[in-house]
């Protein structure tokens, strides 16, 4: 087979039109947000990267803030009341080393709580998040004996003043809901990222697992990093620096 | 005999159309008080009747494609029914004069809504695009036996 001059050239223009337009079409994708009327879709797999070393000791502004968002309030009972994300510490027996860093709901790609729920409450949306649908949810609670990271609580009583995005009430089960209503927004952060931040820690990134290009992923390429209870295969959305 | 019987029809003719004249609110049930915000216009987002009927099957609809598909147009939504019709006085749909809750008391259905969501306005909520804003709705009456009228444009 042999191409003539003018042959190889039409080859190769079309050849260069189509490498330029096919990254330039995934750009588009990437970059632009959803639109309110379009589904999530699995393109998508949000997750936080939390660097334990950055975590300061006795700070909360993560749980405050969280707390603020979603519109979760207590009745002063700490054995009871609603913990969308707690700060844990844990120490080195052998060494003594102690450090603290958030854990919340891990968003994981096999979560138990779906695994043993009922009626279908509890569900992982195609983007990767893990929700309670209050709709459904008949509150057994077998999702909260299900979770390995104790991310899940109870509403005991009645509430009121709930935020207009974050419906909650007695008789549910809740748990971070990576802050859906801001993912949903565009707004490409969480709460507890936000106020992190603020502090001056930045500990607590926000980003798509899926996308090579986000700093998420960056900086999981740059350092070791591990989920919490990776023995179990949950593949988390939550991954941790510096335990 | 038969001229009787004539009368007796007309008579009772007569006093049907008496007692179907009579206004309605002699009722014993106290109607529902319905009022909206004047500034949001008067034209909500489905034709009246059809709301009236058929709301619920809207916000459920809208309710699941929002929870698991992440689908948030407002055009169905609780919060977008909640923005609209709160009572401007007190910022609430539930209470003595909530538009869900004197409409929900009237025809004896609970509702479960608001045990979850919140029954208030977002304090700033944004008129969503495309529906004209009207300077004034006209007062409305109480929707039973009185079909509200609605300017078609």
């Amino acid at each position: 087979m042999t191409i003539n001059r003018r042959g190889f050239l039409g080859i190769s223009g079309a050849a260069i039109a189509v490498s330029a337009v096919a990254p330039g079409l995934r750009l588009i994708e990437l970059a632009e947000g959803r639109a309110p009327d379009q589904a999530v879709t699995p393109k998508q797999r949000w997750g936080l990267l939390i660097d334990a070393a950055k975590c300061a000791d006795g700070c909360t502004a993560c749980i405050d803030a969280c707390h603020e968002e979603n519109g979760v309030t207590g009745n002063n009972r700490p054995a009871t009341d609603p913990q969308w994300i707690r700060k844990v510490t844990v120490e080195d027996n052998t060494t003594g080393f102690r450090q603290s860093f958030p854990v919340m709901c891990q968003h994981c790609e096999h979560p138990p709580c779906v695994d043993v729920c009922p009626t279908g409450a509890s569900f992982k949306r195609a983007d990767g998040i893990v929700l309670v649908d209050k709709h459904t949810c008949i509150g057994c609670r077998y999702c909260m004996m299900a979770c390995p990271y104790k991310a899940r609580s109870f509403i005991h009583e009645v509430t009121t003043g709930q935020k207009t995005h974050a419906p909650r009430g007695k008789g549910t089960v809740e748990s971070c809901t990576l802050c859906v209503h801001k993912v949903d927004r565009g707004d490409n952060t969480t709460a507890c990222a936000v106020a992190c931040k603020k502090e001056g820690h930045e500990a607590i990134l926000f980003g798509d697992l899926n996308d090579p290009g986000s700093e998420i992923r960056k900086r999981l390429k740059q350092k070791p990093s591990t989920q919490l209870r990776p023995d179990l295969k949950l593949n988390t959305g939550v991954r941790y620096q510096g335990v | 005999m038969k001229r009787f019987t004539v009368g007796v029809f007309a008579g009772l003719f007569a006093l049907s159309v008496a007692y179907a004249a009579e206004p309605a609110k002699t009722t014993r049930v106290p109607a529902p008080s319905i009022q909206i915000n004047k500034d949001r216009g008067e034209q909500c987002v489905e034709p009246t009747e059809e709301m009236r009927r058929n709301h619920m099957n809207y916000i459920l609809h809208q309710r699941d494609e929002t929870m698991h598909r992440g689908i948030r147009t407002t055009k169905h939504s609780l919060k977008n029914c909640i923005n609209c019709h709160a009572n401007p006085k007190t910022g609430s749909v539930l209470g003595k004069d909530g538009f869900c809750a004197s409409c929900h008391h009237y025809a004896a259905v609970k509702i479960d809504c608001f045990e979850c969501h919140t029954d208030r306005a977002e304090k700033k909520a944004a008129i969503p695009a495309g529906r004209p804003r009207q300077a004034l709705a006209p007062v409305i009456r109480t929707a039973l036996g009185q079909p509200r009228q609605r300017h078609q444009p």
